[in-house]
């Protein structure tokens, strides 16, 4: 059962030489925890609870 | 800074950062108690429902459904996902907690927060239910509690980012952060998003219990409140994903069958998922069917295909992963052959499966405008519900909590075979009360209600007798899930104070995780292997139940309207 490939999870990851290469751009947005806080919160405050809330603000009083 | 503050786990290999460690332990140790607490609530309530027995009084079936709302759903889950944060920032990143003494104050904050809310509603003038709609008014410490609640864990979550930046400042990691942090970010993003919309709408309700501000108005309410409480949901699906993908890797090695994919899965949850807040609201009058088509709908369905991403991902990256463990051969090897023997695995693939049959398919039918009418306000919802908070979240959590106790208590688990059985008990217990909600709800049964015989009502009405005997199998699996509850904390709480104390030498050893899995978490990597012939079944089984069902429910709905 012992694999061969076993210990090559021990090995650190080989990632430190693709900091050569250009990050594709999902990779830097993925990695951007600030923008994608950003959009997080914009987005739902925006489509949901704006929108939301100005739909309830046109309801006409009743008198 | 000083390397004393750190220890190197002797399974892992990760740098353990003291403080770091005492923080996760403490909010640890508290969700379980308010799990414990409102857990039996929760049982009380149950069995209150269960006509044959009808256990509380009204007052106080509405007094313990509010404290059971609370306590499980509030403070159990979001105590253990702070927990969560400060182990996938500090730990996974090796790195230094930021700030360990905000983040004792944000603990503190959070706790007293808890308590002082859990006395106003023990004190009785607070049986507002969980969601405290207005015009109903608590005691102003209801509001005040959960005020601080939330601000204590908006510093938890800052301290959180604030350990981010502090790790990529020290390099403590290469490249992106691992997938389990990646997961965890997205919860802190959600979670900021859902505390400022609770903090929003409670901070005017609170001056409104006090006489300072005239009126709150109802609508206004129910859509931010629903910020607030259908995404600290989400808070929960995003963490739970995360324990189930770090769980995989630590009981079996299993590493992502695509990174890309799944992140680009968080990044769904992270754009879409807040905005199906709006199916509570779906039956609201004054707000348009474009609003509520929009942001359920077509919303909800991206976020939902995002779950279904991670729902296939990780029995996939299990498959593989036990492929190249030598279960290889047939088509279900690796499953039957996997660690069923071990709580950790059990729990997670359990919470994957009813996560998915039992929550998954029924939310996409509730977030459906047309359907959610035949549904809106009956048990159905709490049937729906448990399924994904209780037999997903719940579950996910019970099963990381145990390598918790092992690895950041350094204690062995007391009584193993009760913990070996306490995934399948609790998980057993969890599916029927979701089931006979639903089942109950399906029927008409009203929610929140505490005399399904309308005995004293001035008109009568009669349920379907099938009905009271759903919710005497619901009381029955009540019982079961209490007892898998129970099983949980004895062995929990039993094994941090009496279990046998793992040092180094020990540890070494005895190991709790699979080997090498320590860099499996804390670093990146796909499985490399797109073999999943068991898992393609599994996931064309559970399309096939999705689309019956929901057919089903568009029949169903048209027997309710005859067009004639
Ligand atoms: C022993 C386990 C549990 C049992 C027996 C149980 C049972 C119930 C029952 C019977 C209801 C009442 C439905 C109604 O009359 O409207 C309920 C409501 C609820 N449960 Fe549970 N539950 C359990 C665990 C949990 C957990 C772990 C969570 C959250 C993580 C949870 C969250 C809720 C919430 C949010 C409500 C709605 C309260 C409200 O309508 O205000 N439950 N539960
Ligand atoms: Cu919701």
């Amino acid at each position: 059962m012992a694999e061969p490939d076993q210990p090559e999870e021990q090995a650190p990851s080989t990632d430190t030489e693709d900091h050569a290469e250009k990050i594709p751009a999902m990779q830097s947005l993925l990695d951007n925890h600030f923008l994608l806080l950003f959009i997080g919160v914009a987005v739902p405050a925006v489509l949901y609870t704006i929108w939301g809330v100005m739909e309830v603000a046109h309801i006409p009083i009743a008198n | 800074m000083s390397n004393l503050m750190f220890r190197t786990c002797p399974e892992t290999g990760l740098k353990v950062h003291g403080p770091a460690e005492a923080l996760i332990k403490a909010n640890a140790v508290v969700a379980v108690v308010f799990l414990l607490i409102g857990g039996l609530f929760g049982l009380l309530v149950a069995l209150t429902r269960w006509q044959a027995i009808h256990l509380l009084p009204a007052d106080l079936f509405y007094l313990a459904l509010t404290a059971h709302g609370a306590d499980v759903l509030v403070f159990w889950i979001i105590f253990f996902e702070v927990a969560l944060l400060y182990f996938a920032s500090a730990i996974l990143l090796n790195c230094r907690l930021a700030t360990p003494r905000i983040a004792w104050a944000a603990f503190f904050l959070m706790l007293a927060g808890a308590v002082m809310a859990n006395v106003a509603v023990l004190q009785g003038e607070s049986s507002v239910m969980f969601t405290s709609y207005v015009p109903m008014k608590a005691a102003p410490h209801f509001y005040l509690g959960l005020i601080l609640f939330a601000v204590g864990t908006l510093v938890a979550v800052a301290v959180f980012f604030g350990t981010l930046v502090i790790a990529k400042q020290e390099k403590t990691y290469s490249g992106s952060v691992p997938l389990v942090t990646f997961g965890a970010v997205t919860a802190a993003i959600i979670a900021v998003y859902t505390i400022a919309s609770g903090a929003i709408i409670l901070i005017p309700t609170f001056l409104w219990s006090v006489g300072l501000v005239g009126e709150i108005d109802t609508l206004t309410y129910r859509i931010v409140w629903w910020g607030f409480g259908h995404s600290s949901q989400q808070i929960n699906v995003a963490a739970q994903v995360a324990c189930w993908y770090a769980v995989a890797a630590l009981t079996v090695g299993a590493k992502p069958i695509s990174e890309k994919v799944s992140r680009f899965a968080f990044l769904l949850y992270i754009c879409f998922l807040l905005l199906a807040s709006a199916h509570h609201l779906l039956v609201d009058p004054g707000i348009s069917s474009e609003w509520k088509v929009f942001n359920t709908s077509y919303a909800l369905f991206l976020a939902v295909l995002g779950s279904m991403i991670h729902g296939m991902s990780v029995p996939g990256a299990i498959e593989v992963a036990q492929r190249k463990n030598g279960f290889a051969h047939g088509v279900f090897t690796w499953l039957r052959k996997a660690p069923w023997g071990n709580p950790a695995f059990a729990g997670m693939f359990l919470s994957v499966i009813l996560f998915g049959f039992l929550g998954g398919i029924t939310g996409v039918i509730m977030g459906t405008e047309q359907l959610n009418i035949i549904i809106h306000n009956t048990l159905y919802v709490p049937g729906h519900f448990h399924g994904t908070v209780v037999a997903g979240t719940t579950l996910a959590f019970m099963s990381i909590t145990y390598l918790v106790v092992p690895l950041i208590f350094r204690r062995e688990l007391i009584f193993k075979r009760l913990a070996q059985l306490q995934p399948y008990l609790f998980g057993l217990g969890a599916m029927g009360i979701s089931v006979f909600m639903m089942a109950a709800g399906t029927l008409g049964v009203s929610r929140r209600h505490w005399d399904m015989a309308f005995s004293d009502a001035p008109f009568s009405f009669d349920y379907p007798p099938a009905a009271f005997m759903m919710m005497g199998l619901n009381g029955m699996s009540a019982i079961v899930a209490s007892l898998g509850g129970v099983a949980f904390i004895v062995v929990i709480v039993g094994s941090i104070l009496f279990g046998k104390k793992r040092d180094d030498a020990f540890a070494k050893e005895n190991p709790v995780i699979f080997q090498g899995s320590g860099a499996t978490v804390a670093h990146h990597g796909d499985a490399g292997s797109l073999k999943i012939p068991g898992t393609t079944i599994l996931v064309a089984v559970f399309f096939l139940s999705f689309v019956l069902y929901y057919f089903v429910n568009w029949k169903y709905l048209s027997e309710v309207w005859p067009l004639s």
